[in-house]
């Protein structure tokens, strides 16, 4: 199966799907945890049901992500290597923001080993590497934004736009405890939420969305040639 | 070899799934903190415990082998 | 607050045994300050001179003959204590914890100001015992002339010879900060609360390592017996209770204070040494805010000791008697101490620090204007939801004391219910509250 995978178009598609699906499951991931330590619960909705849920959309999350990652470097059409994944900035596809997938990845790494190792780590350790997951879902965003193919095309940026509306209003539900009484945490997350928004307000037009972004963004030469069939103008 | 449940009075933060998994054994007080008596677990149950043990997000749920003589 | 202390009890001779006589632990003591060095081995004799090495293990089989039990409240075998920490092949620590948190207790501050180095002594014959080279004080940081009696005796002994170097470490107050393990936590440079799982101090405690952690009386006991021998000890109290205890007395007493009793010794001859009653009491608080109410009914044949306590489903603990007013409202005092005891928690466990300030208010409910009929089945349900289900004693005392207040005070709990506030709900508080806060 090395051929066909290896294959333009196949494994292109296979990496742009899969990271979409990714940056799906780990929206739903966040809002999952969200909901989890909000202790959200209904009748159809036990706890054990949100926390299990979540433990497991996020675990998915990781495997369409490792799909991602394997398609991406098993494909001809980009130079990407498995180093790449993990040490940003070094490849020579869209080198940052190719890398921004990197740290995001590696973000995802610690929180999922530590949270597969809780039992050993204790409660205390694994709760401090949890809130990474918060640094980690922006970034693949930008990632996503910045280095994928879909990006122009109306559907991706719908997902991208509900992905981005679900976190958003997931960290506001985070808030809700927190800011009675660490009002000065509340305040500076809304800061950094509302500079995102800004960027991403600013960037995306006149970055991804841009005719020349392909250039722009680093795609070496060799790529920028040669279309093969399937990529967006 | 008898098992018994018993709970982290101060890594408990009531989250309830304990209740939730094993309902047959453990109620919540009106603040939402376990309640059980420390007979030994029925053999059925056990799974159900160990799975209720593993759910807590605080590690609070303890199962113990062998009676220990009251608290530490 | 309880004034100063009156220092010495008169002897209780209840068995023939010339030389069995109190006092024993204040013998030596001086009125308004602390014997010095040269007093007390003037008083009480040298101890035998250090071995150079190992562990001088026979004083443990003398305590242990001595059948001396802990008096921190707990009344813990102290010979099966060191046994604990000696079986350990580690380098022990010798604790000595003179935070006395409980408020109506006063009987360590009086040791720890008057004969400091009787508990001194023991400690160091404790650490002999186990081979350990260090002693630590433990004591409240806010008891200024605990801090300073303590801190003169420490230096007044230097470091003797091949023995163990003394330390005296603050703590923060309040009523839990003596509590084994929440001391410590303090001690290991943690906060100064219970801790639930972990080793046994006996097994690894301060430092990690093996923890003897006895009360400053105990200790006193240790510096006599280690002096005069288990049998002597043996002289006074019961064949179960053996040797003497302090006791801290307070309310309808003339004399408010610290004595010396020996176990066994009626309530009533208590009293009398303390300059007798200044009114008729409705009842008596023994073990201090997480013990026991006992009505006046039974206190006229009283004998303080735990066996004779247990009957009424009381024990001595640390050693804290309070006789209660028949003008005052024993709702109201007993409403005054679950509050208190709540807002000492230390708010780690759900169940204490939930059911202790709801045991309060349903209290409260009881000295407000209007009727809360169902205020007492509330009550009881709350003490017995709160019971066994912390990390430490604390709801578990104040569950006993509550349900002790119903049972005493049966009729003036229905009439709190069924009709609201007495005229005396409102008077000042016969017992110390606030002088020990977090």
């Amino acid at each position: 199966m090395i051929l066909p995978l290896a294959s333009g178009s196949l494994s292109w598609y296979l990496t742009r799907s899969t990271g979409a699906v990714a940056l799906i499951l780990l929206s739903a991931s966040v809002a999952l945890g969200v909901a989890d330590v909000r202790r959200f619960a209904s009748q159809r909705w036990p706890r054990f049901v949100i926390d299990a849920l979540h433990r497991n959309v996020a675990l998915l999350s990781i495997c369409f992500l490792a799909l991602h990652i394997i398609t991406s470097v098993l494909d001809s059409f980009t130079s990407i290597s498995l180093l790449d994944a993990v040490i940003p900035f070094i490849g020579s596809y869209r080198p940052f923001w190719l890398g921004l997938g990197a740290v995001s990845f590696d973000l995802l790494i610690a929180v999922t080993i530590t949270s597969l190792l809780r039992q050993r780590l204790g409660y205390a350790t694994w709760r401090a590497v949890h809130w990474l997951s918060y640094a980690s879902w922006p970034i693949a965003l930008v990632h996503g934004l910045g280095t994928g193919s879909d990006t122009k095309g109306t559907w991706m940026l719908t997902l991208d736009l509900l992905c981005l509306v679900a976190v958003l209003a997931a960290i506001g539900t985070r808030l809700g405890p927190i800011w009675p009484e660490h009002p000065e945490r509340g305040r500076l997350t809304l800061g950094g939420a509302g500079a995102f928004l800004v960027f991403l307000a600013f960037w995306v037009p006149s970055g991804p969305l841009a005719t020349d972004w392909a250039k722009r963004s680093g795609t070496p030469s060799s790529n920028l040639h040669h279309r093969p069939i399937g990529a967006t103008r | 070899m008898s098992h018994h449940l018993r709970v982290n009075p101060i890594t408990c933060e009531a989250h309830g799934m304990c209740h939730e998994l094993l309902p047959e054994r453990i109620d919540l007080d009106e603040w939402g903190y376990p309640l059980f008596d420390s007979r030994p677990l029925e053999p059925e149950l056990l799974d159900h415990a160990r799975r209720a043990a593993q759910a807590c997000p605080t590690f609070a749920l303890l199962i113990e082998r062998e009676k220990k003589p009251g608290r530490a | 607050m309880i004034p100063a202390a009156m220092l010495a009890a008169e002897p209780q001779p209840t068995h023939a045994t010339a030389g069995a006589e109190l006092p024993r632990l204040l013998s030596s003591s001086a009125p308004d300050r602390a014997t010095t060095l040269e007093e007390h081995l003037a008083a009480h004799g040298e101890l035998a001179p250090p071995r150079r090495r190992g562990r001088e293990t026979g004083l443990i089989a003398e305590i242990d003959h001595a059948g001396l039990r802990g008096r921190g409240g707990a009344g813990f075998p102290t010979a099966r204590k060191l046994r604990a920490v000696a079986a350990s092949r580690k380098k022990p620590v010798v604790v000595l914890n003179a935070t006395e948190g409980e408020p109506a207790s006063r009987k360590d501050a009086t040791l720890v100001t008057s004969v400091p180095h009787l508990g001194l002594d023991g400690a160091v014959l404790a650490a002999r015992a186990l081979g350990a080279d260090e002693v630590i004080v433990a004591v409240c940081e806010t008891a200024g002339e605990s801090i300073d009696a303590l801190a003169r005796a420490i230096a007044e002994r230097g470091t003797e010879r091949h023995g163990p170097r003394i330390e005296l470490r603050p703590t923060p107050p309040g009523y839990l900060a003596g509590q084994e393990s929440a001391l410590i936590s303090h001690l290991n440079g943690g906060p100064g609360l219970p801790r639930f799982l972990g080793p046994m101090p006996f097994e690894r405690g301060v430092g990690g390592r093996p923890t003897m952690l006895s009360n400053v009386e105990t200790y006193s006991h240790i510096g006599l017996i280690g002096r005069h021998g288990a049998d002597w000890f043996r002289e006074l109290g019961t064949d179960t209770e053996p040797g003497s205890a302090l006791v801290t007395i307070s309310g309808v007493v003339a004399d408010e204070g610290v004595y010396e009793i020996e176990w066994g010794t009626r309530l009533r001859a208590l009293v009398q040494a303390a300059g007798g009653m200044t009114a008729a009491p409705r009842a008596a608080l023994l073990g201090g805010y997480g013990g026991t109410w006992v009505g006046a009914e039974h206190l006229a044949e009283l004998s303080l000791s735990d066996a004779a306590l247990a009957r009424h489903g009381a024990s001595l603990g640390a050693g804290v008697i309070f006789l209660l007013d028949g003008a005052a409202c024993p709702v109201a005092e007993t409403a005054r101490i679950v509050r208190w005891m709540a807002d000492q928690s230390a708010h780690q466990c759900g169940p204490c620090a939930n059911g202790l300030p709801a045991l309060a208010g349903e209290l409260e409910q009881l000295t407000h204007g209007v009727p809360a009929p169902a205020a007492p089945q509330r009550i009881e349900a709350l003490a017995a939801l709160v019971r066994r289900r912390g990390a430490c004693g604390h709801p578990d005392g104040v569950s006993r004391m509550a349900l002790s207040a119903i049972a005493t005070f049966p009729d003036e709990f229905h009439d709190h219910a069924a009709r609201g506030r007495c005229e005396a709900c409102s008077a000042p508080s016969r017992l110390p509250l606030g002088a020990i806060r977090r």
